[in-house]
């Protein structure tokens, strides 16, 4: 029978939520890796019981784990994640070059193809690859060494790459996304990049319309339309058409556009979700009512999303890689809080219940569909 | 032989319930003592001191006979109590909290 495993990273460990098809019932396993910052966890698309994990703490550094058994065990791999030649410097707080330092890995993007392949987005912005299971990491320099990179500036949560997309239309194709510096594309799989920003607008910085310097928070893609990208910006909901080539903005009725989740139905690639936060200085929802947005054509219509969550007295944040969906008959949606609940939806949003309520807080949700 | 006692979480990531005990070959030092527990347990790699320039990680210390010696030169030889194993080497993970 088919099933879902949900991979929850948090604040002070990890956790394996287990259910059936129906997702109704859940088995909950965990903590793994108890007190460490779990950043971020992710399943091979090709072998589902390979899945590699991002551990660390402001005390003992990074580890990388890997699970060869659908996260029942685990296994430390390499964590030695040294820049490309002389790292050279970008922009510090207060405009003065800085060394580039790794600090940490965000987001761990395993291949479409080979289960021994996979992506780290780091902290300070860079991006590195591993083909023997995550043993060896080396950096794909041509991003970080592109025009732009020394301009970069970290942000109030670092200067961290976040999101990897691989297109699977064509794997050299790759997009990311960096925290104050905007979105990048590469077509010959990490050897050149470009900004892909036309089109976004950003108050708080000098030149609003500039090529680098945005905000981006999240970007998602439903993989049968690999050239529409969706993007949660600081502020503003955005999509593109043409692979980033340009973005329109289509934040259309929302309450308010600044936030951080965004993902996209699994079957439909012009339903949306967001999770609009108040504002860049109050970082929890509206009204202390936390709802989910959906828009089924693609933006600017959005529809609120509220039965199962709480609609008073809620002010949890949802952060970037905390929202996910699976690939069941009727689309379930996943999602957790900076308060330690993960909120499940059978039903592509229409309604919602906790699975857990108390864990630590949530910093990233992935969904495995299991056959 | 050398007693070091690790913190919590780095004692679960070798799997160890108390103190390591480890043969250091020549001059115990604080580098020499950390060279061997990397040697041993690999998964240790980074977690005390940055694998490429051996630079101790700002929130580790290192204490030995009721001193703290993060300071010290790390090739400098610990302490005799400690080669003798009389007293252990502590790898401390520095207090923070609220």
């Amino acid at each position: 029978m088919s099933g879902v495993r949900v991979l929850v990273g948090t604040r002070k460990g990890a956790f394996v939520l287990r259910s059936d098809g129906l997702r109704k019932n859940w088995d909950v396993s965990g903590p793994f890796f108890g007190g460490w910052e779990m950043y971020h966890l992710k399943g091979s698309p090709v072998d589902p019981n390979r899945i590699y994990a991002s551990q660390g703490t402001g005390w003992f550094g990074q580890l990388i784990q890997r699970s060869n058994d659908g996260g029942e065990t685990w296994e430390p791999v390499g964590n030695q994640f040294n820049y490309d030649g002389v790292p050279g410097t970008h922009q510090w707080y207060d405009g003065t070059p800085h060394p580039w330092e790794f600090a940490r890995v965000w987001h761990l993007e395993p291949s479409l193809s080979d289960p021994d392949a996979v992506l780290a987005g780091v902290e300070d912005a860079a991006l590195f690859q591993s083909t023997d299971g995550g043993e060896n990491w080396s950096e794909l320099s041509g991003l970080r060494k592109q025009d732009s990179g020394a301009s970069w500036q970290p942000g109030a949560g670092g200067m961290c790459l976040h999101s990897i997309i691989v297109s699977p239309k064509d794997p050299e194709r790759i997009f990311v996304a960096i925290s104050s510096a905007g979105a990048f594309r590469t077509d010959d799989g990490g050897k050149s990049w470009r900004p892909i920003n036309k089109g976004l607008h950003s108050e708080g910085i000098p030149d609003g319309d500039a090529e680098v310097g945005h905000c981006v928070h999240h970007i998602t893609m439903h993989p049968s339309k690999p050239d529409t990208l969706f993007m949660q910006k600081h502020w503003d909901v955005m999509r593109t058409d043409n692979a980033g080539d340009s973005w329109v903005e289509i934040s259309g009725n929302l309450p308010t556009d600044f936030g951080f989740a965004i993902d996209v139905h699994a079957h439909e690639p012009e339903t949306v979700y967001v999770v609009p936060i108040k504002s860049d200085s109050e970082h929890y929802p509206l009204d202390g009512q936390l709802r989910v947005y959906r828009s089924r054509s693609g933006g600017n219509e959005w529809e609120p999303l509220t039965k199962g969550l709480p609609q008073s007295n809620c002010y949890v944040d949802v952060l970037r890689d905390a929202m996910s969906v699976d690939s069941l008959d009727r689309c379930g949606l996943y999602f957790g809080t900076t308060g330690g609940q993960v909120y499940a939806s059978n039903d592509e949003g229409d309604s919602w219940e906790a699975i857990v309520r108390d864990l630590p807080a949530v910093l990233s949700v992935e969904v495995q569909t299991l056959a | 032989m050398i007693r070091v006692v690790l913190p919590a979480h780095l004692k679960t990531l070798v799997n160890a319930t108390r103190e390591i005990e480890l043969d250091v070959a020549g001059v115990a030092s604080q580098r020499s003592v950390v060279d061997a527990l990397e040697n041993r347990y690999p998964v240790l790699l980074g977690t005390i001191r940055d694998p490429t320039t051996k630079k101790r990680r700002p929130f580790i210390r290192f204490f030995a006979c009721e001193e703290d010696i993060s300071h010290d030169d790390p090739e400098a030889p610990l302490p005799d109590a400690v080669v003798s194993g009389v007293e252990p080497f502590f790898v401390i993970g520095a207090m923070a909290g609220g």
